[in-house]
């Protein structure tokens, strides 16, 4: 396999000024979870919370997934579970056929992205329609969404009016944001009242009351599963929480970390169907209990989908999500597609520098930047990594290993990056300097500085 | 064996020994004294306004003004002005101009509201019409999400909602656009503390 991550993120990286301003928006929006951050002084007491609370959950999972199960049929709903990708979507169709319904709405759903439900119910004669603004953008593109909270932000406004006159009629050459998603919000509510079927995914499913928990800024989810007549849940297992009490630790981190807001607009609690109606819940493994089994990978599953993740990484916000290739990008999804394919997603943990500000970031504290590292020795023991970045690895794997080689080699490097840059900066030579500026080279180690401080 | 079966087996194999859950003790959550300003704000920055109420009369007075200039108003309070049916239309909830909403409790850290499937009647009456009112009690604000969880039973009613301003997206270039799908303006009228109003 050759790094399509790369390849791809130089094909993003063509236009510079759309790089630029890709890089710069997200650097914003982590900018904002920061400020909203702070001003929490419990913050850290939060995300530790968060990932005991997890890290829990992962451990009695069997049980919890049992009371949770017990609890939702009790609420007169309806459970199914699915091995797979291919049984996910078939459960769904089967819903739809019974329905009689040959056109639905679905809300934001990365599960369902991951499953490839639309091409499958598309293939069927079933008319799916995304009702997320950015997604709806993206569905009319025929893309697939490039960031998991912002589905769009690969996108220009001029790219969506484009989009919006071809497929909504609107005004051609208006890239005012206010008009064009005036327009959207007037073509999905048409949308919403006529759909019998409604489609979404689920934040958090609590053990103890059998019910689930739906966020969104527009609205969407609500106003797609109460105009229908069905309402169909689609949920990995892990999305699986104790206890209501514990909805007041993450529903505190999850805004805050996605786009600084101090909560979403809506944080809607379905328990029961309404009168008359039919709510079903879907519990999808598909790879996950495979990567419950894997310790070192295992917490990557206490992922809440927030994506400060992704607006942190410099990798990231220079190469696009579509440089990824998979469903779910960024620094999480490097470390869950290799699970579901680690084959075809043998690039993914290379496309990161391990500099740690995900890991930083996470509001559940997973250690994502080690996981990657773990990914790579596990990629290079099966042969999988691409030969131009594996001797770069291994060597650094054999320099890491040798203390004095590490100090020589570092003294070296510093040597050549100042007197002959040419060598650093040639991009045969070293593929790290496409599309990345070497940095000036110290004139000496910390160890060296380290040294010489002690000494005087 | 059936995927349900299967599932939960390779789960039990795959989980590793049980780690503890954790104790949360709410005492290092910085405390708001403010209830009502830090509310206020937080309402604002999400997009919202905030009314203070002083006299039940004038609550009822603005429901028949709004009535009175031709708007379409469903009114879901009880015991104020006149409480109204809900039509099964969708297409007829949709036209609403302002729906007006009981809530059961605000949470200062954010300035969002709770409301119940009881209160809304239908539950897509906060979300279908073009305008919210929320209404609330002055003693019905707690500091955070952590009391809000102690106060409410998530499960008591079929749905329950968190709503905290107008719907609103970024979609768009992260230009910050409210009224995505659901009601473009959300109004939180305040009762003061002791105010003898039915609802
Ligand atoms: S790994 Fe952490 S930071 Fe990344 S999306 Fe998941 S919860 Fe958010």
């Amino acid at each position: 396999m050759s790094s399509r991550h790369a390849q791809l993120a130089e094909q993003f990286n063509a236009d510079e000024a759309r790089t630029n301003w890709h890089d710069q928006t997200l650097w914003w929006v982590r900018q904002k979870r920061d400020r909203a951050a702070n001003t929490l002084p419990e913050w850290e007491q939060l995300r530790q919370w968060a990932s005991d609370i997890k890290d829990h959950t992962l451990s009695n999972l069997h049980a919890y997934l049992l009371e949770f199960e017990k609890n939702a049929l009790a609420n007169g709903v309806f459970v199914h579970w699915a091995k797979d990708a291919e049984e996910h979507n078939r459960i769904i169709y089967d819903i739809l056929q019974k329905a009689g319904v040959d056109r639905i709405v679905k809300s934001k759903s990365m599960l369902t992205e991951e499953c490839h439900l639309n091409p499958y119910l598309q293939k069927k004669g079933i008319d799916v329609v995304d009702t997320d603004l950015g997604e709806r953008i993206v569905q009319f593109r025929e893309e697939a969404p490039s960031h998991i909270v912002l589905p769009a932000i690969h996108l220009k406004k001029e790219d969506v009016s484009d989009t919006f006159h071809e497929h909504l009629g609107t005004e051609k050459g208006n890239n005012d944001p206010q008009y064009l998603t005036h327009a959207a919000r007037l073509h999905l509510r048409e949308k919403f009242i006529q759909s019998d079927i409604a489609i979404t995914g689920v934040n958090f499913a609590i053990a103890e009351t059998g019910g689930i928990v739906v966020c969104t800024n527009e609205g969407n989810a609500d106003m797609g599963a109460h105009a229908a007549r069905v309402h169909i849940a689609c949920m990995g297992f892990e999305k699986i929480i104790p206890k209501a009490e514990h909805l007041g630790v993450f529903t505190r981190l999850l805004a805050r970390s996605a786009t600084g807001q101090p909560i979403t607009t809506y944080t809607s609690h379905f328990h029961r169907p309404a009168p008359g109606k039919e709510m079903h819940i879907v519990l999808v493994d598909n790879g996950r209990s495979r990567q419950l089994g894997r310790e070192d990978f295992r917490n990557s599953l206490k992922c809440i989908r927030c994506a400060a993740c992704f607006n942190t990484c410099p990798v990231y916000r220079r190469s696009g999500g579509h440089s990824y290739h998979t469903a779910v990008a960024g620094p999480i999804g490097s470390i869950l597609n290799p699970n579901l394919d680690m084959k075809a997603n043998a690039d993914l943990p290379f496309a990161s520098t391990l500099c740690g500000s995900c890991s930083n970031v996470c509001p559940v504290k997973i250690n994502i930047h080690e996981q990657l590292w773990k990914w790579r020795q596990v990629i290079s023991a099966e042969g999988l990594t691409d030969p131009s970045k594996k001797m770069g690895m291994k060597l650094m794997a054999w320099v890491l290993a040798r203390p004095a080689v590490y100090r020589f080699a570092g003294k070296a490097a510093r040597w050549v990056t100042a007197n002959l840059p040419f060598l650093v900066k040639n991009k045969t030579w070293n593929p790290w300097f496409k599309q990345r500026e070497m940095p000036e080279a110290p004139k000496q180690s910390f160890q060296e500085w380290y040294k010489k401080q002690q000494r005087s | 064996m059936s995927s349900r079966n299967q599932i939960l087996e390779a789960i039990k194999n795959a989980q590793p020994a049980i780690k503890p859950l954790p104790v949360l003790d709410y005492t290092v959550v910085t405390p708001i004294k403010e209830l009502i300003s830090s509310f206020e704000q937080f309402v604002k920055a999400v997009g919202g306004r905030v009314q203070l109420v002083d006299q039940s009369a004038a609550l009822a007075q603005e429901i028949e003004n709004a009535r009175l200039e031709g708007k379409l108003i469903l009114n879901r309070l009880n015991g104020l002005s006149s409480m109204d049916e809900i039509s099964p239309d969708l297409t007829e909830l949709e036209k609403l101009d302002r729906v007006y909403i009981r809530g059961s409790l605000g949470v200062a850290e954010n300035g969002a509201i709770w409301v119940s499937e009881t209160s809304m009647g239908n539950r897509i009456l906060p979300f279908i019409a073009q305008e919210l009112v929320l209404v609330l009690r002055e003693e019905e604000l707690v500091p955070t999400m952590h009391d809000a969880y102690q106060h409410i039973r998530i499960n008591q009613e079929g749905f329950g909602v968190f709503i905290a301003g107008p719907s609103k997206t970024a979609d768009i270039e992260q230009s910050l656009v409210i009224g995505a799908h659901g009601p473009v303006a959300l109004t939180v009228l305040i009762l003061k503390s002791g105010l003898a109003v039915p609802v």
